[in-house]
């Protein structure tokens, strides 16, 4: 990392400023592909802390056993098709042709693949593909997370009058909180880092997704495409890693993750 | 465990409180659905023909081909480029196994040592660790690439199993769990009784700690199998590639998605063997996951609680 700010500075072994990073920004496939991303990181993380919550939630208020623990096992299963493979299962997923839910594809007015992956559609549909790989895991620790709260806490509410939505509102989500934030933290840096997901759609949409859509994408093309260009793409990792860190500690001083209780 | 059975049940059911039952059960049901229908049309796939997989006679899409259209599909898969999904396969498996002993062999003493003993930068050790940590290692592919071409192993197996040896989530993992279950009592005793310092680790600290030793090898080598990124950079070579990596080669020559490619009939790949190499990637940790559930549901609970 460190090796990686030293590139960022410099241009043949000599210091240079901020040129690397002029150069990168006025790249033409800079800002869009900061767009993208920031637009797939909203999306994605909206939809994973409330469904995440809402899900664990309902398994942990669901009093009958074995479907609690059914359901945390099917959630979780998907989890074993992280990279290229879930992707490549949603591939066929989203092709109309081949596609078990093509009725319901038709339904929302896609006809076509190509149609699908249009750019305005990717954020949402990165976030289905990365919500059925990583929802799981997430839903199991919080629901980890719910079984540390003290029953005494639980009965008092109840005894006070609260329903179940007033307990999850008032007690359950608040002492969650750490754990939403840590979610959030680590969905984060990971969403940030988009590879794989566009980078098999545009082996796959002939083009229609542009090979630069993600910034690492873009790092890696000024790395290893003609440009050869590996201070330019330093800056880039570096610009990331600090928007990552920066917006982290948002999350690690809102959601207390360090405070003491 | 008593949370659940100590629950006690409430007074009157009112309509409200059935609503809520009945929507309980609705999400639910919505969200295995969701999760559950792309793996069993997954299952199904490599049994069809291309035609069957269309639909193109009204098949329903999840119906079940035919045992004779699996072995055929299997047998086109393996002759694709003489059985390189073979190569590919042994590659994730050489890769993610030797990566997966080097981080245990390195992770368990790191942590023990940070978690029972007291040294100068003990603590500027453990923060570096946890701030490791959070850096995905996209962001360090960059510096690892110019480091392992600086040391000549860039193309060779060791450029991809150094950098999956790097796991530090392990070792914060291992410092967790000695810190929160160990007890310096019992270290002591053993120093008292005459055992080393290595005696004491190996027969009395290694033992106690086999579910974290599980749970280290467990994420490590499912991360391992899984990335994608890094093999992409570090192995140029198409002997070199771990299966993942391959799969991505695979969409290329599948005519459907890239025609350009698909010119002479040898050398495509069909939907349905797509679908098929698809499941033969993911098939170990699949397995894995499958004999693990109860452990792993458990394993991230305990996790959880001590985080």
């Amino acid at each position: 990392m460190l090796y990686a700010l030293y590139l960022s500075f410099t241009a043949n072994g000599s210091f240079a400023g901020l040129d690397n990073f002029i150069r990168v920004f006025n790249d033409f496939r800079f800002l869009p592909a900061v767009e993208h991303v920031a637009l797939f990181v909203v999306v994605w993380l909206v939809t994973l802390i409330v469904l995440v919550t809402l899900l664990a939630l309902v398994v942990h208020g669901v009093r009958t056993r074995w479907l609690s623990a059914t359901s945390r096992f099917l959630f979780y299963i998907p989890g074993a098709l992280a990279g290229s493979a879930s992707v490549m299962l949603w591939l066929f997923l989203l092709t109309p042709s081949v596609s078990p839910v093509a009725g319901l594809l038709d339904l929302l007015g896609l006809k076509s693949f190509t149609q699908i992956v249009s750019v305005e559609n990717l954020p949402v549909v990165f976030t289905v593909v990365a919500f059925w790989t990583g929802a799981g895991g997430w839903i199991i620790i919080m629901y980890g997370a719910l079984n540390t709260i003290s029953t005494d806490i639980m009965e008092a509410a109840r005894i006070d009058g609260a329903g179940p939505l007033k307990t999850a509102w008032y007690i359950q989500i608040p002492l969650m909180r750490k754990w939403i934030a840590y979610m959030a933290v680590v969905s984060l840096a990971g969403g940030t880092q988009l590879f794989v997901e566009p980078k098999i759609l545009n082996l796959a949409s002939r083009g229609v997704v542009p090979e630069a859509y993600s910034l690492n994408q873009l790092a890696y093309q000024i790395a290893f495409g003609p440009q050869a260009d590996f201070n330019g793409s330093a800056a880039i990792s570096i610009v990331l890693l600090v928007v990552a860190l920066g917006l982290s500690a948002f999350f690690i001083f809102r959601g207390g993750l360090f405070d003491r209780d | 465990m008593t949370a659940t059975s100590l629950r006690v049940v409430p007074a009157a059911p009112g309509p409200a409180r059935w609503l809520g039952r009945v929507l309980a059960i609705v999400v639910l049901a919505f969200f295995s659905i969701f999760f559950v229908i792309p793996l069993v049309w997954l299952l199904l796939a490599p049994t069809k023909s291309t035609g069957q997989l269309d639909g193109l006679h009204g098949e329903v899409p999840f119906s079940f081909g035919s045992f004779d259209q699996l072995a055929q599909n299997f047998t086109q898969l393996v002759g694709f480029e003489d059985g390189i999904i073979w190569t590919w396969l042994g590659n994730s498996v050489f890769y993610s196994g030797v990566a997966l002993v080097i981080t245990i062999l390195v992770t368990i003493p790191a942590g023990y040592a940070l978690a029972m003993t007291n040294f100068r930068l003990r603590r500027a050790l453990l923060i570096t660790t946890l701030m490791v940590m959070l850096i995905p290692n996209t962001a360090l592919a960059l510096p690892i690439f110019l480091e392992l071409s600086a040391i000549h192993v860039f193309g060779s197996p060791l450029a991809v199993i150094l950098p999956f040896s790097f796991f530090p989530f392990g070792v914060y993992l291992a410092y967790i769990y000695f810190s929160t279950t160990m007890s310096h009592d019992l270290l002591d005793a053993a120093r008292i009784d005459g055992a080393g310092e290595l005696r004491v680790f190996t027969r009395i600290a290694m033992p106690l700690a086999t579910p974290v030793i599980a749970l280290v090898g467990f994420f490590s080598f499912v991360g391992n199998w899984n990335n994608y990124f890094l093999p992409f950079i570090l192995e140029p070579g198409a002997q070199q590639i771990p299966v993942q990596v391959g799969l991505a080669q695979l969409i290329s020559s599948t005519p459907e998605f890239n025609p350009t490619n698909g010119a002479s009939l040898a050398l495509t790949v069909s939907l349905p063997e797509l679908a098929f190499a698809t499941l033969i990637s993911v098939a170990p940790v699949l397995i894995i996951f499958l004999f693990s559930q109860r452990f792993l549901v458990t394993g991230l609970t305990a996790g959880a609680t001590k985080g």
